[in-house]
C-alpha cells in the first residue's frame, strides 16, 4: 500500500527523501498537540478523522481521548476544562454532523472569550465542494463564531497551523479556533519539527497600558466621590483577581463583578457589592446608577448589565480597560479607555496611584466615607432574599445548603436559567476559576459536559454541575462519559417542572401565557442516572434536602441529586429587558 | 457620513469572506468593495466604502482589525488621500451628431475609447466619484446601454507636500463639466 501524499509537491526535499519514513499528517498534529502541552482531548469519531484516531489510538499513552456521547458535549467539556484550569481546552469531531453538533460549544466559547481548539474532520480534498457524503463548509458555517478558522489544504502547513491555533486561542482576548483538516491530508506525509517560531503574520496585541492615560486614570480614580468598579470576565481571563483585590483595598473601592466576573472578587469580601445587572443586587445596580466613576475592567457593557444603555451609569465618567480594543466603545463611549492585558493594568494602575502623595490617597478614601453609607444602606435597604416555605423545597435555599455543604470550595459549573441566577447570587465564590457558566450565548446544556471537563482539570476537587431539569435533558448522556472515565461530578439537578426562566418572563411579561413551557413529563432522573450507572437521590421535601445533598456529595463517584423544588419560584430582583436599573422588581405581583 | 477604508489583509483563501462576513454580522453596509493585490504578493488590499457616523466607524476598524489576517486598517478619509473608481460604459453612437456629442464628452472628461462599432461606443472613464458620476449622467440622454462600475479605490498622499495633483486639474475639468 502507497499512501500516496495528495500534495506532495511541496518543494520540501526532506520530506521527498525520506518519504517512507516520514510522518503522516495524523501524527503531526498529535505531535503539534505534545508540543503544545496537550494532555486531554474530548471527541467522537468518524469516517474524516480516521488517521487521526489510529495516531491517537498509537499516542494513547501521551494523550488521553475523552469518548464523549454527543460532539456538543465534546466542546463543552473543552470549555469547562478550559475555564477551570486556564489551559487551552481541545476537541476533535469529524466533517459533516461532527462540526455542526459542534457550533454550539463554538459559539458558546466564542461569547465567553474561551481558549479552545476544535480540530474537525473534513472530507478529502477532491470532494470538498462536490456535497460529498458528511461534507458541511465548516470553516464558512464557524467563521461568525471564532476568533480564527483553518482548512488545512497542505500537509506541510499542518504544524505551523497548530501551533499558530494555539497561540491565537491563548493570547489576546482567548477564544476558539477551528482547524478543518480534509481526510487525506491527515493521510499525507511530511516531516516534522517544532516550529519555534510561528509562520503567518501574526499583529500582537498591545498588553502594556499606556502611561498617560494611566496617570490620568490614577487621578479621577483619586477625585472620585461616588466609584464603582464593574469587573466581568477579563479578570479571571488575566488571572487578574489578585490584583483587583490590592487595588480595591488599597483605595476602599467598592466592586461589582458580572455574572461571568463572578470568583473574580470574593463574594464575600466587605467590598463586594454582588453582581450587578438583570438579576443583580439592589445595591450594586444602584451603585452603578449613581456613580460619578465606573471603572470597568475586562467587561464589554452587555445588554444583561446595562439594560437600556442610555440609563445606565449616567452620571457616571468611564474608565474602560479591556485587552479587546473592539469591546472600547462597542456600547458605551468611555471618558477614558487602557487598552490593556487587566492584570497588568491593574498593578501598574496600584503602582501609578501608590507613587501619589500619601495625603492624597487618604483624602480620597475620606472623602467616599458618605457614599459608603449610601451603598451600605442599600444592602441594608433590599438584600437578596427569598421566602421560606414549611413543604416546599425554596432553590435559593438548595443553593445556599449547597455552599454550606461544601464549605464554599467547590467548583460550580452551572447550566443557563433560573438555576443559574440563585446560584450566582446564593453561592458567594471566593476565587477565580471556581465559577463555570454560560454567559453570552446562555447556552442549555451547557452544564453537565462543562463540570466533566473541570473535573478533569481538577480530579481531586469537588466538581457539581447546577442544572435545570430541562437543560439537564439537553446534555445527561453525558453522564455516560463522567462514569466511563471515573469523572465524578455532582450534579444537582434543580426540578421545577418546568422551563422555569421562560414561565418567568411569560408569567410577568406575557400574562402568565405559559405556553409550551411545562416538562412535568420526564423521565424519573433517580432511575436516570442509575441506568448510566450513577448513583442517585431525590429529595421532595424541605426535611429530606440536606440529608440527600449530603449523600450526593459525599459518594464516590458521578451522582445525580434530583432536587424537586418550588415549580413557580421566580428569579428576584430582575430588571426587565431593555428597563432602566431603576425599574427593578423585587417580588411578583400581590404578593 | 461616507468613509472609505483602506484594510490590508493577508491575500489567503477565504479571508475576503470574512471581512465582508462582519459587516453584515454586525449590521454594518458596504457602499462599494474592492480588492487587489499589493506590493507584497502575501498582501491583499481591501477597500471598501461604507457609511456610517463616526462611532459606527470606529467600530467597523476595531472589528477588522481583530480579523488575525488583517494587518492594517486605516479609515483614509481621515488624511490626506487619492480616491478614484473606474467605470466602463457602452452608449449609443449612431454616425453623425451622436457619436459626436459622445466623442465631445470623452474629451472633457478625459475618458477614453476603448471600442467602436457602428451603432455604439465602450467608453473608460475614471476619476473621482462625482466625476464618474457626472459623466454618466451627461451620457444618458444620449442613450446608455450597460454600464460597469469598480469599487472604489483609495491611497494616502504625502500631506505635507503642497503638490498640485492631477486630482485637482480633474477637478477643475469637473467644475467646467457642470457649470
Amino acid at each position: 500500500m502507497s499512501a500516496q501524499p495528495a500534495l506532495s509537491t511541496y518543494p520540501d526535499s526532506l520530506s521527498l527523501q525520506c518519504e517512507q519514513s516520514a510522518p503522516r499528517g495524523a501524527e503531526i498534529l498529535i505531535d503539534a498537540l505534545v508540543h503544545e502541552g496537550v494532555d486531554s482531548i474530548f471527541g467522537y469519531p468518524g469516517g474524516a478523522v480516521l488517521h487521526i484516531y489510529d495516531e491517537l489510538w498509537r499516542a494513547r499513552d501521551r494523550i488521553t481521548h475523552y469518548l464523549v456521547r454527543h460532539e456538543q458535549g465534546a466542546v463543552h467539556m473543552a470549555e469547562g476544562y478550559a475555564r477551570a484550569s486556564g489551559r487551552v481546552g481541545v476537541a476533535l469531531v469529524t466533517s459533516g454532523p461532527g462540526a455542526t453538533n459542534a457550533i454550539t460549544g463554538i459559539a458558546n466559547a466564542y461569547m465567553d472569550s474561551t481558549p479552545i481548539v476544535v480540530i474537525t474532520g473534513q472530507v478529502p480534498l477532491r470532494l470538498i465542494g462536490t456535497d460529498a457524503f458528511q461534507e458541511v463548509d465548516t470553516v464558512g458555517i464557524t467563521r461568525p463564531c471564532v476568533k480564527h478558522n483553518y482548512l488545512v489544504r497542505d500537509v506541510h502547513d499542518l504544524a505551523a497551523v497548530v501551533h499558530e491555533a494555539f497561540h491565537l486561542a491563548r493570547t489576546g482576548r482567548p477564544g476558539p479556533v477551528v482547524i478543518d483538516i480534509p481526510k487525506d491530508v491527515s493521510a499525507a506525509q511530511a516531516s516534522y519539527s517544532r516550529l519555534d517560531h510561528i509562520r503567518f503574520p501574526i499583529r500582537e496585541g498591545v498588553t502594556r497600558p499606556d502611561r498617560r492615560a494611566l496617570s490620568r486614570a490614577a487621578s479621577q480614580i483619586l477625585q472620585a466621590e461616588r466609584p464603582v468598579m464593574y469587573v466581568g470576565g477579563g479578570i479571571v481571563n488575566s488571572g487578574a483577581s489578585e490584583e483587583l483585590l490590592a487595588l480595591a483595598e488599597y483605595l476602599q473601592l467598592p466592586v461589582t463583578p458580572t455574572l461571568m466576573g463572578l470568583g473574580g472578587f470574593p463574594s464575600a469580601h466587605n467590598l463586594s457589592l454582588g453582581m450587578l445587572g438583570m438579576h443583580g443586587t439592589y445595591a450594586a445596580n444602584m451603585a452603578v446608577a449613581e456613580s460619578d466613576l465606573l471603572i470597568a475592567v475586562g467587561v464589554r457593557f452587555d445588554d444583561r448589565v446595562t439594560g437600556k444603555l442610555a440609563t445606565f451609569a449616567p452620571h457616571a465618567r468611564v474608565i474602560h480597560i479591556d485587552i479587546d480594543p473592539a469591546n472600547v466603545g462597542k456600547n458605551r463611549m468611555p471618558d477614558l479607555s487602557l487598552i490593556a492585558d487587566a492584570r497588568q493594568a491593574l498593578k501598574a494602575l496600584r503602582e501609578e496611584i501608590s507613587a501619589r502623595d500619601h495625603a492624597e490617597i487618604v483624602r480620597s478614601i475620606a472623602q467616599r466615607s458618605q457614599w459608603w453609607d449610601q451603598l451600605r444602606n442599600w444592602q441594608r435597604e433590599q438584600p437578596l432574599r427569598f421566602s421560606g416555605s414549611r413543604d416546599q423545597i425554596k432553590p435559593q435555599h438548595v443553593i445556599r445548603e449547597l455552599h454550606r455543604l461544601t464549605g464554599g470550595e467547590a467548583i460550580v459549573a452551572s447550566d443557563v436559567g433560573q438555576h443559574q441566577m440563585w446560584a450566582a447570587q446564593f453561592y458567594p465564590f471566593k476565587r477565580e476559576r471556581q465559577w463555570i457558566t454560560s454567559g453570552g450565548l446562555g447556552a442549555m446544556g451547557f452544564g453537565v459536559p462543562a463540570a466533566i471537563g473541570a473535573q478533569l482539570a481538577f480530579r481531586d476537587r469537588l466538581v457539581i454541575a447546577v442544572v435545570g431539569d430541562g437543560g439537564f435533558q439537553m446534555t445527561n448522556q453525558e453522564l455516560a462519559t463522567a462514569v466511563q472515565y471515573e469523572l465524578p461530578v455532582k450534579v444537582l439537578i434543580m426540578n421545577n417542572g418546568y422551563l422555569g426562566m421562560v414561565r418567568q418572563w411569560q408569567e410577568m411579561f406575557h400574562e402568565r401565557t405559559y405556553s409550551e413551557v411545562d416538562l412535568s413529563v420526564a423521565p424519573d432522573f433517580v432511575k436516570l442516572a442509575d441506568a448510566y450507572g450513577a448513583f442517585a437521590r431525590r429529595a421532595s421535601r424541605p426535611d429530606e434536602l440536606t440529608e440527600v445533598l449530603a449523600a450526593g456529595l459525599e459518594h464516590d463517584g458521578v451522582s445525580v441529586i434530583d432536587v424537586v423544588v418550588e415549580k413557580e419560584e421566580n428569579v428576584f430582583p430582575i430588571v426587565p429587558a431593555g428597563a432602566s436599573s431603576r425599574d427593578m422588581i423585587f417580588q411578583s405581583e400581590g404578593v | 457620513m461616507r468613509h472609505t477604508l483602506s484594510i490590508v489583509v493577508s491575500d489567503q483563501p477565504g479571508e475576503l469572506s470574512r471581512i465582508v462576513g462582519l459587516f453584515s454580522a454586525r449590521g454594518f453596509n458596504i457602499e462599494t468593495i474592492s480588492v487587489g493585490a499589493t506590493l507584497d504578493p502575501q498582501w491583499a488590499r481591501v477597500t471598501i466604502v461604507t457609511r456610517g457616523d463616526d462611532r459606527t466607524i470606529d467600530q467597523i476598524v476595531k472589528q477588522c482589525a481583530r480579523l488575525a489576517r488583517v494587518r492594517d486598517v486605516q479609515d483614509v478619509t481621515t488624511r490626506p488621500h487619492i480616491e478614484r473608481e473606474m467605470a466602463l460604459i457602452t452608449v449609443n453612437a449612431e454616425a453623425g451628431l451622436q457619436r459626436q456629442e459622445v466623442l465631445n464628452l470623452v474629451g472633457v472628461f478625459r475618458a477614453k475609447v476603448v471600442d467602436i462599432s457602428h451603432s455604439q461606443i465602450v467608453v473608460e472613464a475614471s476619476g473621482n466619484k462625482e466625476k464618474v458620476d457626472t459623466f454618466i449622467e451627461m451620457l444618458k440622454p444620449i442613450g446608455i446601454n450597460e454600464i460597469t462600475r469598480t469599487g472604489r479605490i483609495a491611497i494616502g498622499r504625502l500631506s505635507n507636500l503642497e503638490t498640485v495633483t492631477t486630482d485637482e486639474l480633474e477637478e477643475d475639468v469637473f467644475a467646467v463639466a457642470t457649470s
